[in-house]
């Protein structure tokens, strides 16, 4: 049910500084998230496309994880076009079809594609131990690290305790409909794993504490940014910064590439 | 429940992330050292529990368990959901780091706000506890349901309909919640009365 797919892997971005990595995932997040020009949104996807290739995933296990957004997008397709007040462009029946909608729905789109796809490729290719450590490098609060860490650690451990009790339900011939037997059945299970994870937790206490447990998981790994990472980082600055300056002042980008390209008189 | 990256404007998307911080402050300063593992290890749990599909009909919904964070760990609801979604954005892509603060807040301010509305009436008798833990389930589920719905609205105005459809969808995950809310509070209440908030209402894990 859980697993790191991504996680392993020797390509240019496996290799570079988690650190690297961590800080142009949320400059790219919140660059896209806010860019609304089309073009802009265009480019950004094409770099997360890039970015997938960088890390060279393969893209028949990628492509499936846009399923997540797929629900709430498909939604947005379904009622916004005709839901928002604007110039009709086409007509379905008594609906009436808006040029903005249809405009609000693509830029939605692109945007939740291509930061999901840059997010896969920037930080699902890094074990979340390894994220943990650089997070914590990057000073980010030790006790916040520390409960990513062991959240992460003992989500799989959980997870097992939860298939242990399904299991039993299901030898006990139990099969789950709508009636209150199933949810009765499912609140108790719940409630086992929450006593089972409280014990759990109790017993770890007393395990660290005995091993001069302080509070921060120390770490042997060092993590170094040399040319790569900062030819990375230079490349990913320039182009969000191109981003950012076509957003709020188009005309100058215009005025550049003419000036570049020749007027094209 | 959560939103997905791309679709909250600016503001609400930086409200978020103060109101996300606030909390989450709240809750790291009130977890001491002595809870740092149970509040991990118990949002372990939450992450493990929402992945639950409760069948409904030909359906089936997963469910949030908001109300019961929120009962377990009061303000530590705060940093302890944070971590579980972050988690979720990375092995899942669920969510993603500009929504992480307006997702936090969407779970756990109803935690929270639960947590004080109910606990003191956890140890009641029966038929007033039954109905707090229905009305917690029920309720956690509401408020983020609406809290959903007005990220959403204040974002885009015309987002209006998409949004009432959202609050809407979540009516009858409120309903198996807040059942499954009353059954699991009740099984606690037997089995290991001493991870929920003791009869004076102090935090249990946040232990101050």
């Amino acid at each position: 049910m859980i697993s790191e797919p991504f996680a392993s892997g020797d390509s240019f971005l496996h290799r570079l500084d988690p650190r690297v990595r961590i800080l142009a995932a949320a400059a790219y997040s919140f660059t896209v998230a806010l860019s609304y020009r089309l073009p802009n949104l265009l480019a950004a996807l094409v770099l997360a496309l890039a970015l997938v290739a960088l890390a060279r995933l393969p893209l028949n296990q990628v492509l499936p994880r846009l399923k997540v957004v797929l629900g709430f997008l498909l939604l947005l397709w379904l009622v916004l076009p005709w839901s928002y007040q604007g110039t009709t462009v086409a007509r379905l029946g008594p609906l009436a079809v808006s040029r903005e909608g249809l405009l609000l729905a693509s830029q939605i789109t692109l945007k939740s594609v291509a930061i999901l796809l840059a997010l896969i490729a920037l930080l699902a290719t890094m074990t979340t131990a390894r994220l943990g450590h650089a997070m914590n490098q990057m000073r980010i609060p030790d006790k916040l690290v520390f409960l990513i860490l062991i959240t992460y650690r003992y989500i799989f451990v959980i997870e097992q305790e939860y298939q242990k009790l399904w299991r039993a339900a299901r030898i006990r011939n139990f099969r789950p409909g709508t009636n209150l037997h199933t949810y009765r059945t499912y609140a108790y299970l719940i409630g086992m794993l929450f006593v089972r994870a409280a014990a759990r937790a109790k017993r770890v206490h007393q395990a660290m504490k005995c091993r001069c447990f302080q509070g921060k998981f120390h770490t042997l790994e060092e993590f170094a940014s040399g040319r790569r990472e900062w030819l990375f980082a230079a490349v990913m600055l320039l182009l969000l910064t191109g981003m950012a300056v076509y957003e709020l002042a188009p005309a100058a980008v215009h005025h550049l590439f003419t000036l570049a390209c020749g007027s094209p008189k | 429940m959560h939103i997905s990256e791309g679709v909250l404007s600016g503001p609400v998307l930086l409200s978020g992330m103060a109101l996300a911080a606030a909390g989450t402050g709240i809750g790291i300063k009130k977890l001491d050292f002595d809870h740092l593992a149970e509040a991990g290890i118990l949002s372990a749990a939450f992450f493990v529990a929402s992945l639950i599909h409760v069948p409904i009909g030909p359906s089936s919904v997963h469910l949030l368990l908001n109300g019961i964070i929120g009962l377990l760990l009061g303000w530590a609801a705060f940093p302890s959901i944070m971590v579980a979604l972050f988690l979720q954005a990375i092995f899942f892509q669920f969510g993603g780091l500009t929504t992480l603060g307006v997702n936090t807040v969407v779970m756990a301010l109803p935690g929270v706000v639960c947590y004080y509305l109910f606990a003191p009436l956890l140890w009641k008798k029966k038929p007033v506890a039954v109905g707090a833990a229905f009305a917690c389930g029920f309720l956690a589920v509401l408020g983020s349901a609406l809290l959903l719905g007005g990220a959403l609205y204040f974002s885009e105005k015309n987002f209006l309909e998409v949004a009432t459809l959202a609050v809407m969808a979540h009516l009858p995950v409120m309903i198996i919640e807040g059942i499954i809310t009353a059954f699991c509070l009740e099984f606690l209440k037997k089995v290991n009365p001493e991870i929920l908030p003791a009869r004076a209402g102090r935090p249990p894990v946040t232990g101050n």
